[in-house]
């Protein structure tokens, strides 16, 4: 049987992604055990991702396994020194699963082409990073007990934001309606409304909050970042609009749920830190369930 | 065939059995060259290049002597010549024509055109899915970017 491995959103089918998220459930209810005991899990980090890497190696520990790997700082060793072929190729020897991040895109597919263990994609540059997608999937699940018919309101920097475009690929599956708020040099992109077009989805574009707010069933908050900006008096003019308060809140739906792949910088404000429809610290948690359901899945242990 | 004994079609000279294959964009000759391999093999090739088109500009012409092509192989040169045309020939007959379509998969002939791809880093076979036949789009089977027709580079 070919090694399976997790590269991009789109190689799961809706019942594998259904299945994960209810092992991430399980695991929640019960997460120490000792399911990994004996195996090693490789964590390549080309470019640093504390974060993520943090959490993997979280998840990891949890389910009694061990962790091997490193974080690469300088990012010209990429293009220089040994090849990813031949660092797969011996890390094979080493590993159990590899959890690869690295900024030249694609080149967790061509991993997992030669790999003789699964890989799981932290992050290809700026192509896919699927167990962000799928724990976002856990949080909304969680959050509001379904999948179905959602409203999903985007905000921030639409354009660059590969967290937001897998998770729009995503929850298309299940008739989401969009709402996408963003300046305008930072809009979603044509081929994601197309997307969005060829299945009959609604979506509404806006610059403006506060018009879309109280239909909001989540809300994904995204960071507008100055170097997207080719003049950066454009940046000063719009990086204080989407910004949320906590004020802003007092006419939201009920169990509406706010959402942040993090780290922040101001655009959520800290008041809003104590509002219940802050979700962004429990999002992240729910990132290790998400990350130990992967890896059972992936190695064929649950 | 009519076109056949056409004088100015005759420009290169004929062949008793083996595969014609016209109407390929002169700019793009030595790319179905390369793609076929044709120039690796040791089949008798005579070839004609800029020769007038009625129908498209400045075209060219390949003639190559007891070479047979399977669908899969000749239609790896749709990208460069989609409108290139087959004459089968045998005891200096067309015995058979063909015409060539954009297969669904191209592999080990097109570049991505990303230059942040894998392909363009390390030695891997390029692999596109095609979204879109004309004009021609293809979806990088590793970083899942599209590359069309105005970016498309043969290898
Ligand atoms: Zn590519």
């Amino acid at each position: 049987m070919k090694t399976r491995s997790l590269v991009s959103i789109d190689d799961l089918s809706t019942e594998e992604i259904m299945k994960i998220l209810k092992l991430a459930a399980e695991f929640e209810k019960d997460p120490i055990s000792d399911i990994l005991h004996g195996k090693v899990v490789a964590t390549l980090f080309f470019e640093p991702s504390t974060r993520t890497r943090l959490s993997f190696e979280s998840a990891v520990n949890k389910l009694g396994g061990k962790v091997i790997g490193f974080t690469d700082s300088s990012s010209s060793s990429v293009t220089k020194g040994e090849t990813l072929n031949d660092t797969i190729r011996t890390v094979n020897n080493y590993a159990d699963l590899i959890v690869m991040r690295h900024p030249i895109e694609g080149s967790a597919r061509y991993a997992s082409e030669i790999s003789t263990v699964p890989v799981i994609n932290a992050g290809d540059g700026a192509n896919q990073h699927p167990t962000q997608t799928l724990l976002d999937l856990y949080s909304i699940l969680k959050t509001q007990g379904t999948l179905d018919k959602l409203n999903i309101c985007m905000v921030g920097d639409l354009k660059y934001g590969r967290t937001v475009h897998s998770l729009l690929m995503a929850m298309s599956r299940w008739k989401t309606s969009f709402n996408f708020v963003a300046p305008e040099e930072l809009m979603m992109p044509d081929e994601y409304k197309m997307y969005l077009n060829n299945l009959g989805l609604d979506y509404y574009e806006t610059a403006d909050l506060n018009e879309v707010i109280n239909m909001a069933d989540i809300i994904y908050m995204t960071r507008v970042q100055r170097e997207r900006f080719s003049d950066p008096m454009e940046y000063e003019k719009v990086k204080n609009a989407y910004v949320l308060y906590d004020h802003m809140l007092s006419e939201t739906k009920p169990g509406m749920k706010i959402l942040h792949p993090l780290p922040r910088v101001n655009e959520i404000n800290t008041d809003v830190d104590a509002n219940d429809k802050a979700y962004y610290f429990e999002q992240a948690l729910n990132g290790v369930f998400t990350r130990q359901a992967i890896i059972c899945t992936l190695l064929g242990l649950k | 065939m009519k076109n056949m004994s056409d004088p100015k079609q005759l420009l290169v000279s004929a062949i008793e059995s083996g595969t014609v294959i016209d109407h390929i964009p002169a700019s793009t000759l030595f790319k179905v060259i390369k793609i076929l391999g044709l120039d690796r093999i040791r089949n008798q090739i005579t070839f004609g290049t800029n020769l007038e088109s009625k129908t498209d500009g400045k075209k060219a012409i390949i003639k190559i002597a007891g070479k047979f092509f399977e669908d899969d192989d000749i239609n790896r040169i749709a990208l460069v010549a989609p409108n290139a045309k087959l004459n089968i020939i045998r005891d200096y007959e067309v015995v058979e024509k063909r015409v060539v379509s954009v297969p669904d998969t191209i592999t080990a002939i097109a570049k991505c055109m990303n230059p942040k791809c894998i392909t363009n880093f390390e030695k891997v076979t390029t692999r596109f899915r095609v979204v879109s036949k004309k004009p021609v789009a293809l979806k990088c089977h590793y970083c899942e970017k599209i590359t069309d027709q105005e970016r498309l580079e043969i290898i």
